[in-house]
């Protein structure tokens, strides 16, 4: 049961092989049993999930389910749910109990799933290995000794451990792609104002965009097709048509330009990765695909253009976190400087407050012409690069990340080394492009994710691109050994 | 040496929008602390805004009005700073580019002369919350009901001179606004509010002093207050050797001064940055043309109007047609008592004696418009005569009710019946032989003034109803019956 797709488990639902009851105590049990190992849950919602369960197998019994009825999923712990802690992975939201849903959240509600839990995250969402979790790190499911990723490394985790069918993820600067790379699984951000960022708690809000993280890109599939749409809360969702993402999943991909940007494969990547891409790009080929060189000269801008504008934003959207109105409060504060000192000094780690300063910094007056404006200028060149390449060709594909999996604590120390680790997936942020990852080879027991970059809107191109290679090979139904 | 005073102002009027700008929480005044802000305006994480149109509708109706450069592509920035009162830890503000650029208005002064004012910008923005700080002793409160209230923050040129231009134009701007209906113009409850930028210099020079803030003034007496105590003392700062500093001050209405709230060196570094969560708003020119037929009648052209219409004096229009809800007031009393300049001379004279004297708004006055006519009403048809009308009127004010139901009431009917009035004559020249023998003694050119006294008998024993033209027609006839 633990291995098969939400498509799967839809049709067992519907053929009445196991009631979403029995499913999701499955799962409950399992994650209790599990996650010891892997820490990828912050909460576990089991009084509501069984709640849902039961709801759904009601609905269905009435003959009123739909496509999600009574499916399990997780939630990041980025997503407000109402009446459930909602952490952010952040000691400053530890006692913070929302009193509203996301609308993505309220959009699985409605759809009838079933919400396990919250998973484990970097803090704010500000990192790439789910090491500054104030819950913990999220160990790698294919070995334990290695980070996961970030920053939903926790949904990737559960997903790649079978913790969950699938999960939500955020994907800022590769949060979804990054750790669906190192996990082994399949992971999409959509074009940014796909889906609605109403109650996710905002990182850099010109660059966050929610996203499904699931086995295989028909499951992907199946939860943009809940996630999507325009939402009258958020200004920047986009008033457009939400396509059957399913829809286009068998087309054939005769005639399929895929365009390798040069500066996606520099001569010091690793090895193994390159092998593996290049391998899957074969596959590709065979199914009628032609290849051909594209260029993004920016490239290289990118992370230095991210890290100036995500900080930027982030400095000002966590000032309201100040221990007035919600949130962690230090005790016993003398005057309002001290509260404010002491709350947000005690509140947020170390990684977040690094962050904090550096957007301050970068804010500043004096300093905002040559840091923000010049970033922003920097961002409207990557942007123009991608849609010249996308010119030429249907799809951009290359490696999702520079290495596999690394280890616990290996760049923890260096945060410049920590922050490449988002090279290939931070510019597509930058141009607001939608993009997946898919398991293409696996090197020393370790995934290797292929990244798949499409135009503004074209999400369902994605996904057929994606399945088409996954009815061709069966990397994403490898699981980690003992799984 | 002479000296010469250099203003600018900013102006906060709070814009009447039935929610508020980036919430649809409501936006009424006086409600309990904190019932009237949404999860948005309390800054939940994972909150967004959304702009309310209404509130760009009535910027691009200000800026219309004064006659200024509407931006066609206006940005939302993000002002970042501490406060507890500021949910978000930023106001959103529009510092790059605003709704509405370059326009001016035109003032005029007590001596009749106009003169231009610029105004730099005008841009939409969010009210902070409230700070309570003496309800809870050793504690703070925070109502957030006014948090995300939208304002429009009005930037003069720093074009005037005096303490009376700056008044004038704030008078102005409050009459742009009332009139637009986009701003209540209750200065008591904040809705209208200033910020006073002054700053000295010897005249003929061209370079400007160093220029101080003063902050939230709310009355158009604290203005001129304020700026002529703030004029008054960078001088004397300036004599005694001294520099002016740059910084923010409060006025202080109960000490009538300003003092220092923080300088320039402690001042904030805002962080300004184009806010990610709004779109910027493109307009179209077919927008702006809509609201340009819809808009109301504007204060220079009532004042126009008034003059042409009612045949009211400059000054008069001036002063009748500056306020939007008393040029209301003036033309609803016209109508009713069918008389303009009766109705300008009352509503200059003893309704607005009557604000003033108890500090009152035209919107607030006991007596409506429609009553004060029924008393000009009976003024013209002679039931009463002037003298008493201002009785009636004090009763009005006072006690309430109609002009009709007073007259009743008070027994105030002029007595015009000159059966009665002549007896009140016979009794009185029956009285008064002494002064009757001078009266018939004198020259008769002398006479006329003579009258006087029995006027003031007959009047006194009819306790002031008589008609006075009657009682003079009477009195004359009567009196010079006894001196063939």
């Amino acid at each position: 049961m633990f291995d098969k797709t939400l498509a799967e488990l839809a049709q067992g639902l519907q053929n009445g092989d196991f009631s979403s009851v029995e499913l999701t105590q499955a799962y409950l049990d399992r994650i209790k049993a599990e996650d010891g190992k892997y820490n990828s849950y912050i909460t576990l919602t089991e009084e509501q999930a069984l709640a849902q369960a039961k709801a759904a197998d009601q609905a269905r019994a009435a003959g009123n389910a739909g496509a999600f009825t009574g499916l399990p999923i997780a939630h990041k712990d980025i997503f407000c749910t109402e009446g459930v802690r909602t952490s952010c992975a952040s000691k400053m939201l530890d006692n913070f109990i929302s009193p509203y849903n996301a609308t993505v959240v309220e959009k699985f509600n409605a759809a009838g799933a079933v919400m396990l839990g919250k998973t484990n995250m970097d803090e704010f969402a500000m990192g790439s290995s789910n090491e500054s979790s104030f819950y913990g790190p999220v160990h790698n499911p294919w070995n334990t000794d290695c980070v996961p990723g970030g920053s939903s490394g926790g949904s990737a985790a559960a997903v790649a451990a079978r913790l969950a069918p699938a999960a939500t993820g955020t994907d800022t600067g590769g949060s979804i792609r990054q750790p669906a790379a190192l996990c082994g699984i399949t992971g999409l951000k959509p074009t940014y104002g796909r889906v609605s960022r109403y109650g996710m708690i905002a990182f850099a809000s010109s660059l966050d965009q929610g996203g499904p993280m699931t086995r295989s890109a028909e499951d992907a599939a199946l939860m943009l097709n809940v996630m999507a749409g325009f939402d009258e809360r958020d200004s920047t969702s986009m008033q457009r048509e939400v396509p059957d993402y399913t829809a286009d999943l068998s087309k054939p991909l005769n005639g399929l330009t895929i365009g390798l940007p040069k500066e996606y494969f520099p001569a010091d990547l690793n090895p193994a990765i390159a092998q593996q891409v290049q391998n899957a790009i074969k596959e590709y080929e065979a199914l009628g695909a032609t290849v051909k060189e594209v260029s993004l000269p920016n490239t290289h801008l990118a992370v230095p253009a991210y890290y100036i504008i995500a900080p930027a934003e982030a400095s000002s959207n966590l000032s309201r976190f100040d221990g007035v109105r919600y949130g962690y409060r230090c005790d016993s504060p003398v005057d309002l400087e001290d509260l404010y000192k002491r709350s947000r000094g005690e509140g947020f780690g170390p990684e977040v407050k690094r962050r904090i300063m550096v957007g301050t910094y970068a804010l500043s007056e004096g300093f905002y012409d040559a840091y923000y404006k010049k970033a922003q200028q920097i961002r409207r060149l990557i942007k123009q690069d991608f849609v010249n390449a996308l010119n030429e060709v249907d799809v951009i594909m290359g490696p999702t990340t520079p290495h596999p999996a690394f280890k616990l604590g290996e760049k923890t120390a260096d945060p410049i080394a920590m922050y490449m680790e988002d090279i290939f997936t931070i510019a597509l942020n930058l141009a607001g492009l939608p993009g997946m990852s898919i398991p293409c080879g696996q090197t020393d027991g370790l995934p290797v994710g292929l990244q798949i970059i499409g135009n503004y809107f074209a999400e369902q191109q994605l996904l057929n691109v994606a399945h088409q290679f996954q009815l061709a090979t069966d990397w994403h139904k490898q699981a980690p050994e003992g799984i | 040496m002479e000296w010469e005073a250099v203003i600018g102002l900013e102006i906060h009027a709070q814009l009447a929008t039935k929610s508020k700008i980036f919430s649809g929480a409501g936006t009424a005044f006086g409600a309990e602390p904190n019932t009237q802000a949404c999860a948005v305006d309390l800054a939940l994480p994972g909150t967004l805004p959304v702009f309310n149109e209404e509130a760009l509708r009535m910027a691009v109706k200000f800026g219309l009005a004064i006659d200024a450069e509407i931006g066609r592509t206006s940005v939302f920035d993000r002002k970042n700073y501490f406060y507890p009162d500021l949910p978000k830890g930023y106001q959103t503000s529009q510092l790059f580019h605003p709704i509405v650029g370059n326009g001016h208005v035109d003032i005029q002064l007590e001596d009749g002369t106009v003169k231009r004012v610029g105004v730099t910008r005008a841009h939409l923005e969010e009210d902070a919350g409230k700070s309570l700080h003496d309800e809870f002793p050793g504690m703070t409160g925070i109502d957030l009901n006014r948090a995300g209230t939208p304002l429009l923050e009005i930037v003069s040129e720093p074009d005037m001179r005096s303490a009376e231009e700056a008044v004038a134009y704030v008078r102005k701007i409050h009459s742009i606004v009332t009139s637009l209906g986009i701003c209540d113009g209750n200065m008591a409850e904040g809705s209208f509010r200033c910020d006073c930028n002054v700053s000295v210099r010897l005249k003929g020079e061209q370079e400007f002093g160093t220029r101080t803030e003063t902050k939230n003034i709310n009355s158009f007496r604290f203005i001129e207050k304020a700026i002529l105590g703030e004029i008054e003392r960078q001088i004397d700062l300036l004599e005694d050797g001294g520099r002016v500093v740059q910084e923010t001050r409060l006025y202080d209405a109960g000490k009538n001064e300003t003092r220092s709230m923080r300088s320039k060196e402690e001042a904030n570094d805002y962080r300004y940055f184009p806010c990610p969560d709004l779109l910027p708003i493109v307009i179209e020119e077919d927008y702006i043309e809509q609201i340009r037929d819809s808009l109301p009648e504007l204060p220079d052209a009532r004042k126009a109007r008034f003059i042409e219409q009612y045949g009211l004096s400059d000054y008069d229009a001036m002063v009748l047609s500056g306020d939007h809800h008393l040029a209301g007031y003036f033309e609803t009393v016209a109508k009713n008592a069918d008389d303009a300049k009766l109705a300008a001379n009352w509503v200059m004279g003893e309704l607005s004696k009557h604000l003033n004297a108890n500090d009152t708004a035209i919107g607030d006055s006991p007596v409506s418009a429609e009553q004060l006519g029924g008393l000009l009403v009976r003024i013209k048809d002679n039931t009463i005569s002037g003298k008493i009308a201002k009785q009636v009127f004090e009763i009005m004010w006072a006690e309430g009710g109609s002009a009709d139901q007073v007259i009743e009431a008070k027994g105030l009917k002029q007595v015009t019946d000159t059966g009665a009035i002549e007896a009140t004559v016979d009794e009185v020249i029956a009285n008064c032989g002494a002064q009757v023998e001078q009266y018939k003694a004198a020259e008769p050119d002398k006479r006329g003034k003579m009258i006087g006294f029995f006027m003031g008998q007959v009047m006194k024993a009819t306790g002031g109803k008589a008609n006075p033209g009657a009682v003079t027609g009477i009195l004359k006839k009567k009196l010079d019956a006894l001196c063939d």
